[in-house]
C-alpha cells in the first residue's frame, strides 16, 4: 500500500511541477533519485560493468526525466514513465561501456522502493562534462548548480535578465544531455 | 557535480516545460497535411470527373484504406512517442488497412474477368503514383519528425517507420483525389509499393535521428 500512495504523491508532484512549483520538483527529483542510483547500481553489477560510474547514469537519467517531461501521460501515474526512461538510460550505458545486456524489467520494478545515497568518488565524470560547457553557459550551469545561487543571483552577477539566465540554463542542461550521449562512444 | 547540485540546476529551469508531445505531433500532422494539400492543389490537382468518382464505391474505397491507414499509425505513434513498451492493441490495428485492401482485392479477383487483371493492375499512372505519394508524404513525414525529436521513442526506428506510414496516409488520401486507377489490383500493388518507400525512408530517419 505504501508503493501505491508513494506513487501518487510523486504523480502529483510532477503535476504540480509541470505547473511551475519548484519546491516540488526538487522534492520529486531528490525522491526519485535515491531510487535510480539503487537500480542503476543493480543493473551494473547485472552486467559485470564495473560500478564506478553509476553516479554518471543516474545524473543522465535525471537529466532525460527534465528534458522529457513533456512525455509523460498526466493521467497515468508516473512511475512507469520513469521506469520506462531509467531502463531506456541504463541499457543505453552499458551498450555503451561495451555491454550489451537485456535488462530485466523487474530491476526497474522495485527500484522505487529502494534508498541509496551517492558515492563521493562517483561523479568525476559529470565534472567533467561541465567542463567542456562553452562560456556563458557553463558559467550559470555551474553557478545554479555547484554554487547553489538563484537565477535572480546569477541575472544580477552577470548583469544579463533573467529570462536570458533561464534560457541558457535550459541550453545548458540539453548540451549536458547530448555530452552524456556522446561520452563514451 | 554532484547529483544533489544537478537537482538545483534542473528546478531552476522549471518552467521550460515543452507543450505535451501529443499536442505537439497533432500540430506537426496538421501542419504537415496542410502544406501537402497546398502542393497538392497547385501541381497536382484532382481528377477532371471527380464528381462522378464520387459516387462509386471503388473510388471511394481507396479513401477507407488510406484514412485507416493514417488513423491507425497516428494512434500507434502518439504512443511510441512517449517512453515504454509498444502498446499491443494499436500495434495490430496497423492490419486493419491491408486486411481491407486484402479483401477488396479478393472481390476484385471474383468480379473481374480475369482477361482484364493485367490492364487493371497496370493502370494508367503507376509511375506518377510511385512519384506523387512520397512527394505528397514528404512534408508531413518532415514535420513529424521533426517533432518526434523532442519525444522520447524508446523504439527509433519503429517510431520512425510508423510516422512513415502517417505521413503515407495524408499523401496517399490526396492522391487517390487525382489518381484515375480505382482497381484493388493498382492500389495494391503501387500505393502499396509507394507507402512502403515512405515506411522505410522513415524507419531509416527514426533510426538516426530519433535517439536520446
Amino acid at each position: 500500500m505504501a508503493q501505491v500512495t508513494r506513487e501518487e504523491e510523486w504523480s502529483a508532484l510532477m503535476r504540480a511541477a509541470i505547473d511551475g512549483d519548484e519546491a516540488a520538483y526538487r522534492q520529486l527529483l531528490e525522491s526519485l533519485s535515491h531510487g535510480l542510483r539503487a537500480a542503476t547500481r543493480r543493473g551494473f553489477v547485472q552486467a559485470g560493468a564495473a560500478p564506478n560510474d553509476v553516479e554518471d547514469v543516474v545524473q543522465e537519467t535525471l537529466l532525460a526525466l527534465h528534458l522529457k517531461r513533456h512525455t509523460w501521460d498526466s493521467s497515468q501515474l508516473l512511475g512507469p514513465w520513469v521506469r520506462a526512461i531509467a531502463r531506456h538510460k541504463l541499457i543505453d550505458a552499458l551498450r555503451r561501456r561495451g555491454r550489451r545486456i537485456e535488462v530485466p524489467i523487474d530491476t526497474m520494478l522495485d527500484f522505487l522502493a529502494a534508498e541509496e545515497t551517492a558515492d563521493d568518488l562517483d561523479r568525476q565524470d559529470a565534472a567533467r562534462l561541465v567542463k567542456e560547457l562553452r562560456g556563458r553557459q557553463q558559467v550559470i550551469v555551474r553557478a545554479i548548480s555547484i554554487e547553489g545561487k538563484s537565477i535572480r543571483e546569477v541575472a544580477e552577477n552577470l548583469e544579463m535578465n533573467e529570462g536570458a539566465v533561464r534560457v541558457a540554463l535550459h541550453r545548458g542542461l540539453k548540451t549536458l544531455a547530448a555530452m552524456h550521449r556522446k561520452d563514451h562512444e | 557535480m554532484k547529483t544533489d547540485e544537478l537537482i538545483a540546476a534542473l528546478a531552476a529551469d522549471t518552467k521550460t516545460v515543452s507543450r505535451p508531445i501529443d499536442r505537439q505531433l497533432w500540430i506537426a500532422i496538421a501542419g504537415g497535411a496542410i502544406v501537402a494539400t497546398l502542393i497538392f492543389l497547385l501541381g497536382v490537382g484532382p481528377r477532371p470527373d471527380i464528381a462522378a468518382a464520387l459516387e462509386t464505391p471503388r473510388f471511394l474505397y481507396k479513401y477507407l484504406l488510406t484514412l485507416t491507414l493514417f488513423a491507425s499509425a497516428v494512434g500507434l505513434m502518439l504512443h511510441l512517442a512517449r517512453p515504454g513498451a509498444v502498446p499491443a492493441g494499436w500495434l495490430a490495428g496497423l492490419a486493419i488497412p491491408p486486411v481491407l485492401l486484402i479483401a477488396s482485392v479478393i472481390a476484385e479477383i471474383l468480379l473481374v474477368p480475369s482477361s482484364a487483371w493485367s490492364m487493371s493492375l497496370m493502370g494508367k499512372n503507376a509511375v506518377v503514383c510511385l512519384v506523387l505519394i512520397p512527394l505528397l508524404s514528404a512534408a508531413p513525414l518532415a514535420a513529424v519528425m521533426w517533432t518526434l525529436r523532442d519525444g522520447a521513442p524508446t523504439h527509433p526506428m519503429l517510431a520512425g517507420a510508423v510516422a512513415g506510414l502517417a505521413a503515407a496516409g495524408i499523401g496517399a488520401t490526396l492522391y487517390a483525389t487525382h489518381c484515375q486507377d480505382d482497381s484493388p489490383f493498382f492500389v495494391a500493388a503501387w500505393y502499396g509499393l509507394a507507402i512502403m518507400i515512405v515506411t522505410v525512408v522513415g524507419a531509416f530517419l527514426g533510426a538516426r535521428l530519433l535517439r536520446w
